[in-house]
């Protein structure tokens, strides 16, 4: 049988969770238009003012946000609170030197850790289960989140965050870990150590909950029977909470969005216009219970599908596809936001010329990040010893700026593909949508 | 007295020296000497030849990433423990050696070795003070001739 963490509200009907949606809507206007003079001004340039908005048929009214908008108000310009309000931060991944914060408040944290707590109830879990969370903890949302979800459902949580797999099978075999929270990349790879080392059978894993990353059908059936469980999608960004924003139920056919916070729009991304219902496109989201960092049509950039179905599970909230694609140019490579501007920005720093590719491929599961740079004569020499000094000053520099490893590799100058002039800064061999 | 090496940069995949060398046959260039060196994605050429500008001035307009670099070109005395006798001058004056490789000659009783070293000066005045004979441009090219 379904079970539900909020069954009133997960199983409400289309009309409450509209008349949720209409007054949360509002109310979110009003508070930004009124706490934050960055939406004000966009508010006004478009010539919509809070009393144009009395419910979600009136969201297209209102202007988008972007990444670019955060950034630009980097570091307080989107809080809509005194910072004395908000408890915590969390932050994504930096793009050319500006990162973008998230702030919360006790009730944001609160809203967020319930979504969690529903993405791992509808994978299964109870407070009787134990939670082995191996997202990265800290300004990365994933440990935060989940582990908060954990706690909510009271359920005895592993705060293990990422790496040191030696130590991560161990804790799973000793505590009898029964629900594993990570991204797909690294649940394959411990699924392969673990049937390397003939554990199998010392595991008592039932359901995994992954995110963070695009992961194809192929790789859940592959996880799934490596580790015999279930394997649950999850979907969220730091702009709009963390994971948690949607999750995937029972049915495995997409992920249930959390319309009591969040009201999801499909978009085209070149017009903008709002796309009906069953259309691919971009996905917006407009959050309506958040305080201290409330969003108003932001926009993701993933490229999916909504459907308002009956799904099987009973719950009643919309459901996304799995993201199908980008609508920019960013890159998810081992759950971290790759942007070929970060790249250029190194390059230009260390006195490269921006002549660069990318090539993000899967092997054994797990992403490697290949970076080609054009050999110029200023970065050559005779020694060997001299080129791979500045190779791998490259190298760390790419890490310190993205966050994760990237092979640094040499090429013949004009090598590197061009088409009809442009260079091609982006090879992803993955098939990932 | 040094020579001039150019150094060219290739990537580390089938053909990359037939590229090369077909750039030079096309220019009818001749090469006195060359070595390779290799890391797993790239390796870089060092060749000696008759005219050195012209030569780096084809590579350049083909394409190429190259470099000029003066290098010690040294007769090696042709009986065993040569070598020996000349890079111990180098050792107990504290001369660092980048990196070394042999090149023919037609002369029968003599080998030559090029030296990239990590003081020039240093090396040039320790090894003449030890009778080791080096060679200048004009000399290897017509040594080999």
């Amino acid at each position: 049988m379904e079970r539900y963490f909020h069954p009133e509200i997960e199983c409400a009907s289309r009309e409450q969770i509209r008349a949720w949606q209409d007054a949360g809507l509002v109310k979110t206007v009003a508070h930004v238009y009124k706490n934050v003079p960055y939406y004000r001004n966009l508010m006004d340039q478009k010539g919509v003012k809070p009393e144009d908005i009395k419910s979600v048929d009136d969201l297209h009214k209102l202007p988008f946000i972007s990444k670019d908008d955060l950034r630009e108000a980097y570091p307080y310009g989107m809080l809509a609170l005194p910072v004395s309000e908000a408890v915590r931060i969390q932050s994504t991944s930096g793009t050319t030197g500006r990162r973008v914060v998230a702030f919360y408040t006790q009730h944001d944290l609160d809203l967020w850790e319930d979504c969690c707590a529903r993405a791992i109830v509808a994978a299964g879990g109870t407070k009787e289960d134990v939670v082995h969370v191996c997202y990265g903890y800290g300004l990365f949302t994933g440990g935060p989140g989940l582990n908060g979800g954990s706690h909510k459902l009271g359920s005895l949580t592993l705060p293990m965050s990422s790496g040191n797999t030696d130590r991560q099978i161990q804790f799973m075999c000793d505590l009898g870990s029964t629900i594993l929270c990570c991204t797909p990349s690294y649940a394959a790879f411990l699924a392969e150590s673990i049937c390397e080392r003939g554990l199998k059978d010392q595991i008592k894993l039932k359901a995994g909950i992954f995110g963070a990353e695009a992961w194809s059908e192929e790789m859940r059936q592959d996880i799934q029977n490596k580790l015999g469980i279930k394997a649950y999608d999850i979907y969220g960004l730091t702009e709009i909470a963390g994971p948690g924003v949607a999750f995937e139920c029972s049915e495995q056919t997409g992920m249930h969005i959390n319309e009591d916070h969040f009201i999801a729009e499909i978009i085209d991304p070149k017009t903008g216009e709002v796309l009906p219902e069953g259309e691919k496109g971009e996905l917006v989201f407009t959050t309506i219970t958040k305080e201290a960092f409330p969003m108003i049509r932001y926009r993701t950039r993933d490229i999916c599908v909504l459907t308002r179905e009956k799904c099987s599970c009973g719950r009643t909230h919309v459901k996304m596809s799995k993201p199908m694609g980008r609508s920019d140019d960013m890159l998810i490579v081992k759950g971290v936001n790759v942007f070929p501007s970060q790249i250029e920005t190194v390059l230009l720093n260390k006195g490269y010329p921006a002549n660069y590719q990318i090539v993000v491929s899967r092997e054994n599961n797990s992403d490697i990040l290949d970076v080609q740079v054009e050999m110029t004569p200023e970065m050559f020499s005779d020694a060997v010893s001299e080129v791979s000094t500045r190779e791998r000053e490259l190298v760390g520099a790419l890490k310190s700026m993205l966050g994760i490893y990237a092979n640094v590799k040499l090429v013949a100058p004009k090598t590197i593909t061009r088409s009809e002039g442009k260079a091609v800064r982006i090879i992803d061999k993955r098939n990932l949508y | 007295m040094t020579v001039k090496q150019i150094s060219v940069f290739v990537e580390n995949r089938p053909g990359s020296l037939a590229d090369f060398t077909k750039v030079l046959a096309e220019h009818n260039l001749d090469m006195r000497a060359l070595s390779l060196a290799e890391t797993p994605d790239f390796g870089i050429l060092r060749i000696i030849v008759e005219d050195s500008y012209e030569t780096a001035t084809t590579l350049k307009d083909a394409g190429y990433v190259c470099s000029i670099t003066p290098v010690l070109a040294v007769e090696i005395p042709d009986h065993p423990g040569g070598l020996y006798e000349v890079v111990k001058i180098l050792g107990e004056n504290q001369i660092n050696i980048e990196y070394t490789y042999a090149f023919n000659s037609r002369k029968a009783e003599a080998a030559y070795m090029v030296f990239r070293v990590g003081d020039n000066e240093k090396a040039i005045e320790a090894l003449s003070k030890n009778n080791v004979r080096l060679l200048s441009q004009d000399e290897l090219l017509s040594a080999n001739a």
